[in-house]
């Protein structure tokens, strides 16, 4: 039983860092419906830069605050260099991003080697009805919470949400409304690298990163984020605990190594009943 | 009269073929101005061009004292010119006020975290965009739909969304690109009392129409187009009388 507790809570906290990742993607997505695949790798230099500022002294917080800073100005950068130029499509950009992706590989390990790296972060654990849980887990949960609280906002209820949401609806049109949709696309992408940022930040101490674990990342942000068609935070939040839990149950129960598969068949599984759906961008292109 | 909006000779081809060719017109303050022409004549191109979404290969646009026709379209909405297509363009996966919200775009000051965090500054500027947004409705009679679903209007309604959210963004130049077309009988008249009242207001505009009786009660001048070329210019009834347009519409044996 607290073997089972434990293993739920910790799942929830891998599946809450998926579903800050994810958020990211469904940002960018709504706003430029560009899939953003350098979407791990903002999570690899937010919790790498994390790494570094900490043993460089700087004080716990400041250090993971300004890391999530910098994956910032990275996802700016992408975005920058995937729709800088005016009239890029989309699948352009996708195919941009995935090579900017590689791109990170080499600098990565440049930068910080090839070695997986980790941080105390939130240090030690509690005992819950019998459950050995870090301390970090639930600090990751909480920051989770209140991002996607605020996204809700965001998206859902002011206005300025709406002018992103436009873009993404009918770049054509919003143009019209004296919105810029290169501009706010770049603004998305900025958001996106911060979001990517916390969820590296914050699964660091939890499991070591290194220069590829944006594949593991990517893999699983991007099928939660499918679930909900690349445009719905909630419906992304569920499937990334989904997936959280279940990758914590076959590690817990079964062989750790299984968990990338696993999140690979349910991706895979998730994609093909999202693609006997309607998505946005067959919507789109039916119009 | 001043003139708000000065186009000199404007062109624009597609694969060599021009579809607005040497174009040159001046549109006078507080003025409505139609602009109507045979199918293909390049109406909806020069819409296209004044509002900056397509830029031409020649020829400049001044609005005011400004040179506008290297602007990008979202520039030129600042600068408020609003356009409201003959297809429905509009934000899907959103309320009819939220639609017409988004007009306000251009004369909004934002920021994210303003946003995200609901300041004070924020509320008030939402409060005022969501006030005028429903008038905007109100007038376009569609204050009922406000909370209802924009992709479940009517093709007209669609239309008329359209308009408000133009109206929203308070232009000082509106283009409509056949406002008309496809609207039944009353949704027409709605229309043009509509028109009227802008135009009693003072709001300079421009507007691609086929129905001559709309055009005659609507427009102060006429321009006519034909395979790109301005054929004539002038009140509707010169228009009406105008050797060359009667040629063009019905073919060069009439004339």
């Amino acid at each position: 039983m607290s073997a089972l507790l434990q293993y739920l809570v910790s799942g929830i906290a891998v599946g809450c860092g998926f579903a800050l990742l994810a958020s990211g993607l469904v940002t960018i997505h709504r706003v430029t419906r560009v899939v953003n695949f350098a979407q791990g790798m903002f999570a690899v230099v937010g919790g790498m830069t994390a790494g570094s500022l900490l043993s460089a002294g700087l004080p716990p917080g400041a250090a993971e605050a300004a890391a999530v800073a910098v994956a910032g100005g990275a996802g700016l950068a992408v975005g920058v260099v995937a729709t800088g130029r005016r009239g890029t499509s989309p699948q352009s950009a996708l195919i941009v991003t995935l090579g900017l992706g590689f791109l990170a590989y080499a600098a990565e390990i440049m930068i910080w080697g090839d070695n997986p790296r980790s941080y105390p972060g939130l240090g030690g654990a509690v005992t819950v009805f019998g459950a050995h849980v870090q301390k970090q887990s639930f600090l990751v949960i909480g920051v989770t919470a209140v991002v996607f609280a605020l996204l809700a906002v965001f998206f859902g209820r002011s206005y300025a949400g709406k002018a992103l949401s436009a873009c993404a609806s009918n770049p054509y049109a919003a143009r019209t409304m004296g919105i810029d949709p290169l501009r706010m696309g770049l603004v998305a992408f900025a958001l996106g690298g911060a979001l990517g940022g916390l969820a590296g930040v914050l699964l660091t101490p939890l499991q070591p990163i290194s220069y590829n674990s944006d594949v593991l990342l990517i893999t699983n942000g991007f099928a939660a984020a499918v679930l909900g068609g690349l445009n719905r935070p909630a419906v992304a939040l569920a499937g990334a605990l989904t997936l959280g839990v279940a990758e914590s149950l076959v590690a817990g129960y079964g062989e750790a190594s299984y968990q990338t598969v696993v999140a690979l068949a349910l991706m895979l599984a998730i994609m093909m009943v999202r693609a006997s759906r309607r998505t946005a961008l067959q919507e789109e292109a039916a119009r | 009269m001043t003139t708000l909006l000065e186009v000199g000779s404007v062109g624009r081809a597609f694969g060599g073929v021009y579809a607005v060719r040497d174009v040159a017109m001046a549109v006078a303050e507080g003025e409505t101005r139609a602009v109507i022409g045979p199918n293909g004549a390049g109406k909806s191109t020069l819409f296209n061009l004044i509002s900056g979404h397509l830029a031409p290969d020649h020829g400049t646009l001044r609005y005011g004292t400004r040179r506008i026709d290297r602007l990008p379209p979202h520039a030129r909405a600042r600068l408020g010119i609003a356009i409201v297509f003959q297809g429905a363009r509009l934000f899907h996966g959103m309320t009819a006020l939220e639609n017409v919200m988004v007009g306000a775009h251009a004369r909004t000051r934002h920021g994210f975290l303003s946003a995200t965090l609901r300041l004070p500054a924020h509320r008030r500027e939402e409060a005022e965009i969501r006030a005028d947004a429903l008038a905007a409705l109100d007038r376009v009679g569609l204050r009922d739909w406000a909370h209802r679903s924009a992709d479940v209007l009517p093709l007209g309604q669609q239309r008329s969304l359209q308009v408000a959210r133009a109206l929203c963004a308070r232009p000082r130049l509106l283009l409509l690109d056949e406002p008309a077309s496809g609207l039944r009988a009353g949704e027409r008249e709605a229309l043009a009392q509509l028109v009227e009242g802008l135009r009693a207001e003072g709001l300079t505009m421009m507007l691609v129409e086929h129905d001559v009786a709309f055009v005659a009660r609507l427009a102060d001048r006429v321009s006519v187009l034909d395979l790109g070329r301005l054929i004539a210019e002038g009140t509707p009834e010169q228009i009406r009388d105008d050797p060359a347009v009667i040629a063009a519409y019905l073919g060069e044996e009439a004339a």
